[in-house]
């Protein structure tokens, strides 16, 4: 297999098992394939299997089972200091006795580089990220976001094709953290490198990435893109980890092609899209994001179902209200709605209408 | 630090916004309390009566020190340059050593003084006293002055010269006299100088002592050139052993952690002796290699009683403090840094040289200090398991301490081992910086 310049195959995960204890599979076939230049988070809880994949990417581990393919190549048995890929770790890794242009130095050194040449890259990879002055301090005097932006420096200045990120601003505050979000995101523009990027922070991962594999369980629960992710989650385990998200159990009760008919515990009916329902009678959870709810009648659609809901609470953030009400017998249905000049307040132990797009609200697969 | 893509410097600007408050009432430039008492004042006072709970908590260890650690120290110290035992005795033949400038012959004034004093020890028995220190710069010469001291006992009749010489011929010899005039001065330079295998001519000028009796240089070089060897041997030996327990499962970790410190638990004397069982002619080892037909049953290997059995069972007894600091220091280290390195093109080699091993240093420095001193000084070791050739200078010391009562000469050895201990720990600090110490 070769692959050509924007290759949509240049990483490929290819039927990958891993285990550790040889009783239990940490990564459950895994088939992955990652475009050039693509940015692609791996995003899921912890014990997922994600920061388990990405070492088997950079060579850290092994896989059990199956293939790892770079470029074309099959890099099962590369020795990491050989896969050329670029890393950057959750803690940044950078030696800390060295200095700045030394760590940024070693990998053009142990690849035989001559001096001058070191210098002038080392040089550029600081201009890339603002940090020249910082060239003669050590890692220790440099702020949290001043050693990210180092560690990132040192992952791209061997021009790697393929840069790894381990949760990489995981210990920054929340401030630079989105701050830096933005920097990695400009860099990946401007050098166009591929980018595998390990996070379990769903925010950082649909702001950040072109697709987003979402991993749970060692499996990939979903692979799309931010708003496919947020907008048409495909399962209830996707729905209910990207973005907050209301869901209703019920029965499917019809079911005629782009629309479902849910009967839910309490009687009531509602519309919704079948994503992964297939007959009627079958249990579902119905997921509905909170932003998506309206309660003002001339602004919901058309021959919409609505259900009764009772306000609990209403609690200000300032651009937009957040309104925890019952639905359906379960009180932690939650509405937000914009602090628009004149906006309607609602009050506890209000009895207020809810409704929605059928295409908003998706019956999913019952957890 | 204040880059127009670091959000912090935004946040610092917009802090520094408000103007500073004034300090009320108090002079510009110095800070003052809301009653008027300058800050530094106020702080002081508040602190004292921590302070002085903090001191009187320290002071039971302190006043131990004192009394067990530092005087001793002092009192060796001063012990090796003084010495009263010839001067406090022979006050008359002391004076005369004084009025007389050195090469002066003794004439019978001088020995007239020797007379008087020797009558006068033997009347209080401090002759014994004298004669031994006499002993120590003139070999043989305890005899002399106790012999002597008998014979006078019926006193001693002018000339004393011919009369002194009359008793031995040995009172004339110049050698005697000027050991005499050496000793003449409670406070003398004599005892480093003998440590060093240097004494003074009838003259009084430094010289190599004779051939026979240079013995302390050649130890020394030999406990600095064994501690030296000793020391990387441990770190040979323990640098595997503490990267293996840095990295192990804390399970089996344990289990190795309860392996290196096995040894302390054991009396050295029981350490040293099962070394005896392992090392000797007869022993384990040997029988072991002539069993495998390495060496023949009539050329078993001397491991034992000679340097070579003073540097295993060394080596062995001071592992684990190589291993330990080692240890706490590698714990340390992040496995990252390695897989950074090894992300940025490191093979796993130059991944430890670069990486790993500068990151253990600190832990190496203790380690290594640790052994080092602690070697340099080793006794019981070295005497059991040494022979003659596996001797260090800690057992001279001994020798004289218990054999020879030579005290003086043994503060003289023990402070010129603190000396070069200091001097390396000066090193030390010079090239790495004492800081960067980590013990555990």
């Amino acid at each position: 297999m070769i692959a050509s310049a924007g290759s949509r195959d240049y990483v490929v995960f290819d039927h990958v098992q891993k285990s550790y204890d040889g009783r239990s599979l940490v990564v459950k076939d895994l088939n992955l394939s990652i475009g050039q230049g693509e940015f692609l988070t791996m995003l899921g809880p912890s014990g997922s299997g994600k920061t388990t994949c990405l070492m088997m990417l950079a060579g850290f581990e092994t896989a059990t089972h199956g293939r790892i393919m770079l470029d074309g190549r099959d890099i099962n048995d590369v020795p990491p200091h050989k896969r050329g890929i670029g890393m950057v770790f959750q803690n940044y890794a950078l030696f800390p006795h060295m200095t700045v242009g030394e760590n940024l130095a070693f990998p053009l050194e142990v690849r035989g580089l001559p001096r001058a040449d070191r210098d002038a890259r080392v040089m550029r990879a600081l201009d890339m990220v603002q940090m020249a002055r910082f060239r003669d301090r050590r890692p220790a005097q440099l702020s949290g976001g001043q050693q990210q932006r180092i560690a990132l420096a040192r992952a791209l200045v061997f021009d790697p094709k393929l840069v790894l990120m381990d949760e990489p601003l995981g210990a920054l505050d929340k401030q630079l953290r989105e701050h830096m979000q933005f920097e990695i995101k400009d860099l990946h523009r401007r050098l166009g490198v591929t980018v595998v990027y390990v996070t379990h922070d769903q925010g950082e991962a649909l702001t950040m990435s072109d697709r987003i594999a979402v991993f749970n369980d060692g499996r990939i629960q979903q692979l799309a893109t931010p708003s496919q992710l947020y907008e048409a989650p495909e399962n209830s385990f996707v729905a209910g980890f990207i973005g907050e998200n209301n869901a209703l159990s019920g029965t499917v009760e019809r079911l005629d092609g782009q629309t479902a008919l849910v009967r839910l515990a309490n009687g009531e009916l509602i519309d919704a899209a079948p994503v992964n329902v297939g007959e009627v009678g079958q249990r579902t959870l119905v997921s509905i994001r909170p932003e998506r709810i309206e309660f003002k009648p001339d602004l919901m659609p058309e021959g919409a179902h609505t259900v009764e809901a009772e306000v609990i609470e209403v609690i200000y953030m300032g651009d937009i209200f957040r309104a925890r009400m019952k639905v359906a017998g379960s009180d932690d249905f939650v509405m937000k709605f914009r602090n628009t000049a004149g906006q309607v307040r609602l009050s506890p132990g209000q009895k207020i209408r809810v409704g929605w797009h059928p295409q908003d609200a998706r019956a999913l697969d019952p957890v | 630090m204040a880059t127009p893509l670091d959000p912090h410097a935004a946040i610092v600007t917009r802090a520094g916004g408000m103007p500073p408050a004034e300090p009320p009432g108090g002079a510009p430039g110095i800070l003052t309390t809301a009653d008027g008492v300058p800050l530094a004042v106020a702080l002081s006072r508040s602190r004292r009566r921590a302070r002085r709970q903090a001191l009187l908590l320290v002071l039971p260890l302190l006043l131990f020190v004192l009394v067990t650690f530092i005087v001793p120290i002092g009192q060796m110290l001063h012990r090796s340059v003084y010495n009263p035992g010839f001067a406090d005795n022979m006050p008359q033949v002391s004076a005369w050593f004084a009025a007389n400038p050195r090469g002066a012959d003794p004439d019978e004034a001088a020995f007239g003084a020797l007379a008087a004093d020797l009558t006068a020890a033997a009347e209080a028995r401090t002759i014994g006293i004298v004669g031994t220190r006499m002993n120590y710069d003139v070999p043989g010469t305890r005899s002399l002055f106790t012999a002597t001291g008998r014979k006078l006992r019926d006193g001693l009749q002018p000339p004393f010269r011919a009369a002194l010489l009359d008793i031995d011929d040995d009172w004339g010899a110049p050698d005697l006299w000027a050991a005499m005039r050496n000793a003449s001065t409670a406070y003398t330079s004599g005892f480093y100088l003998a440590a060093l295998d240097r004494a003074r001519d009838n003259d009084g000028n430094v010289i190599r002592a004779p051939q026979e009796r240079q013995v302390y240089v050649m130890l020394f070089m030999r406990t600095f050139w064994l501690s030296a060897l000793i020391t990387g041997l441990t770190f040979l030996l323990g640098f595997p052993v503490a990267h293996l327990l840095a990295t192990l499962p804390l399970r089996r970790s344990n289990l190795l952690m309860i392996l290196v410190l096995l040894p302390f638990w054991t009396s050295l004397l029981v350490r040293t002796s099962a070394w005896i069982v392992l090392l000797q002619q007869q022993g384990v080892i040997n029988d072991l290699l002539v069993w495998l037909g390495v060496v023949a049953d009539g050329a078993r290997l001397p491991m034992i009683y000679n340097q070579a059995g003073t540097i295993i069972a060394m080596t062995h007894v001071l592992l684990p403090f190589m291993i330990l600091p080692l240890y706490s220091v590698m714990r340390t280290i992040n496995p990252s840094y390695v897989r950074a390195a090894r992300s940025l093109g490191a093979t796993s080699w130059t991944a430890f040289r670069r990486i790993y091993f500068p990151q253990t240093l600190p832990g190496l420095g203790a380690g290594a200090l640790l052994v080092f001193i602690l070697a340099v000084g080793y006794y019981i070791t070295p005497a059991l398991v040494g022979g003659s050739s596996g001797q260090l200078i800690s057992n001279m010391i001994a020798m004289h301490m218990t054999e020879t009562l030579n005290w003086s000469m043994a503060a003289a050895l023990a402070s010129l081992l603190l000396a070069g201990v200091l001097i390396l720990y000066w090193v030390y600090d010079q090239l790495v910086g004492i800081d960067k110490l980590k013990l555990g």
